[in-house]
């Protein structure tokens, strides 16, 4: 995505908001870019939900601002926002049936019927709902239900789409389907979705951009792979995915690099670029390395240029893959170590020795 | 233990079930057994069978008088109190004001308040206004003891309702009224209409307050309470009463049907009015 064409569609200044005494939200900068995958993740009461309920309009900031589309959002209220909802609960209208709730808000937009029913018709298709119009809401799955919701959403042509923990309360397959499809519907339509939600593995897979909130506040927003990769903090590198944290020091540092000393793997230079904005070098004292940037070398040291040599204390085989637990000598904790089984690899037995390879780019430098 | 729970509820329950049918409902069967007695005194052994009491009743001007006084009074009382108790409800539900459990039980006590206090209470009071009584003041009267089971019923009803509801019906671009219009009025109309019809109920045949706070228009049953002074009138009020039966009977099975109908098309089990009827 070409980022400096796209003018944020929204953006969040400053925004503070209390219920009473408490502070959901303590001060949050955001700009969200036209047409992008935005999620906003976070551990339950965080304060993700209050802030898209605060674009939404639901709720009306403390203090701060929220322009969307360069309009200012202050006493704007919900209903003459260009934004719409998919609700955690779906809010389906159980009186209405799937065609009537679809065009629920289309009735006040005072277009012909024969319109109307044409643009019920596309939304449902777009959704794969197609001939469905006539069902109870009763009658729909969860899955279906959800596919309303979007189509009801949809079809109002809003120019931000905000979900709130949508695909929650469907099964693992089915939420695997329909992150897929939410993607690929985005990405055909170009509208902005902001999605909220507690699942990491979902944002990774389906947004552009993270905002990962912890406690009122951003604590990193990134890239699904600059988050992944490049998490700043010790509490995002464990929220995000398994990362094994070793103990480490700075004994060097020069303007563009500092010299990591991981007693239990070695030395190693990391650019001061790869490095959380305004580290010093005294602030060093635990690096993370993901499991799968590990490799146990079977046969010798293959090409690795960096390894060190530990135990099997378990394996866990999870078909595809397996997860070690190797203890390194000079680390605290045995290391998590996941291999892919491909073709001739065998399984390294409990107690065994093994080789481990590393590379430079394997260590992640925390706060 | 458990032989005797089950011996129990194999026999004694059985027995005691019945023994409180008959408690319960034989008093009202001898009212239609002696509605179409053909003898002015009200006593067994039954005397033959005739429908000559009800056609009595067509031709009393007084009764008809106090049928439409009833009616006016009971519609009345039914649609004020159910839209007080609806905003009342709704307050309650979803709003947070100092001193909410306060007010909200002060409306909730004319429920357990002796009705002859509420009536002399509201007639001393309207003497002292200089109001002269009249059919108004019997349905100011009802309102202010039907308005608590009103929002009992509508409280139940708004809990039913999910507020996401409303919100969604809002960020569709839809108004605060059309919203209530649209979403809220459909999905707590079984509640409106059980709301009515026990208040309808109640007011029909309420007769302390209408007793004390009726001018010259008597409702039905301050006009039956003054026929029972005329032993002979008797077998024709125990025709009105068996009408009265009948319409009963009839009202309650259309609010059953009418709720059933509503929590199945709707796919979900309405609980707006479990618990009063």
């Amino acid at each position: 995505m070409d980022d400096a064409n796209h003018q944020p569609i929204i953006e969040i200044r400053d925004v503070v908001k209390s219920f009473g005494s408490v502070k959901a939200l303590k001060g949050i900068n955001a700009d969200i870019r036209e047409g992008e995958f935005f999620s906003l993740l976070g551990p339950s009461g965080c304060g993700k939900t209050t802030l898209l309920r605060l674009i939404a309009g639901f709720e009306q900031t403390t203090s701060g601002t929220i322009a969307i589309a360069g309009q200012s959002m202050k006493d704007i209220p919900a209903n003459k926002r260009p934004t719409n909802m998919v609700f955690q609960s779906y809010a389906i209208f159980p009186h209405l049936n799937v065609a009537e709730n679809v065009g629920y808000g289309l009735v006040r937009k005072k277009i012909s019927k024969a319109d109307m029913t044409a643009e019920v018709e596309k939304a449902l298709s777009m959704v794969d709902l197609a001939g469905y119009g006539q069902r109870a809401a009763h009658e729909l799955s969860g899955g279906q239900r959800q596919r309303v919701a979007l189509a009801r959403a949809l079809v109002m042509r809003p120019k931000v789409i905000l979900l709130d923990e949508p695909l929650s309360a469907l099964d693992k397959k089915l939420r695997d389907q329909m992150q897929q499809e939410l993607r690929s519907l985005q990405k055909s339509l170009g509208i902005t979705f902001i999605l909220v939600t507690h699942d990491q593995e979902e944002a990774l897979i389906m947004s552009d951009r993270i905002a990962v909130i912890f406690d009122g506040q951003i604590a990193q927003l990134a890239s699904p792979e600059e988050l992944y990769r490049r998490p700043v903090s010790r509490k995002i590198a464990s929220f995000i995915g398994v990362m094994n944290f070793l103990e480490a020091e700075a004994t060097g540092a020069t303007d563009t690099h500092f010299t990591i000393r991981v007693p239990a793997l070695g030395e190693v230079e990391i650019a001061r670029r790869d490095a959380p904005a305004g580290l010093q070098a005294g602030q060093i004292n635990v690096v993370g390395v993901r499991p799968e940037m590990f490799t146990i070398v079977s046969d010798g040291t293959g090409s690795f240029a960096r390894t060190a040599t530990g135990t099997v204390i378990s394996t866990d085989y999870y078909g595809d893959m397996t997860y070690y637990s190797v203890a390194l000598p000079g680390a605290a904790d045995p290391v998590t170590i996941s291999m892919r089984n491909t073709a001739g690899r065998s399984i390294a037995r409990d107690g065994s020795e093994v080789t481990v390879g590393w590379g430079a780019d394997s260590i992640v430098l925390l706060e | 233990m458990r032989a005797i729970g089950r011996f129990l509820s194999a026999r004694w329950l059985a027995v005691y079930a019945v023994a409180y049918m008959i408690f319960l409902y034989a008093p009202v069967i001898l009212l239609p057994l002696f509605a179409f007695n053909d003898a002015t005194i009200v006593a067994f052994p039954l005397a033959g069978f005739t429908t000559k009491w009800f056609g009595l009743l067509w031709t009393i001007e007084a009764l008809h008088g106090a049928v439409r006084n009833s009616a006016i009074v009971a519609i009345s009382t039914a649609v004020i109190s159910t839209l007080l108790g609806a905003c009342a409800a709704r307050a309650a539900q979803s709003y947070r004001f100092p001193l909410k459990r306060g007010i909200v039980g002060f409306i909730m006590l004319p429920l357990v308040l002796p009705e002859i206090i509420v009536a002399v209470a509201l007639l001393v009071m309207l003497v002292q206004l200089g109001l002269s009584l009249s059919l108004w003041t019997v349905i100011a009267g009802h309102v202010l003891i039907c308005t608590p089971f009103s929002i009992a019923i509508l409280s139940s009803a708004f809990a039913g309702l999910d507020d996401s509801l409303e919100e969604a019906s809002f960020d569709l671009g839809e108004s605060r009224w059309g919203t209530f219009r649209r979403v809220t009025l459909p999905l707590i109309m079984p509640g409106v209409v059980s709301s009515l019809l026990i208040t309808f109920t109640i007011s029909l045949d309420e007769f302390i307050i209408a007793f004390f706070l009726t001018g010259t228009d008597v409702t039905l049953p301050v006009y039956i309470w003054s026929q029972l002074r005329f032993p002979t009138k008797l077998p024709s009020v125990m025709a009105l009463g068996t009408i009265l039966l009948a319409l009963s009977v009839c009202l309650l099975i259309v609010a059953e049907w009418f709720r059933r109908r509503a929590a199945r098309r709707q796919g979900l089990e309405s609980s707006s009015t479990r618990g009063l009827v």
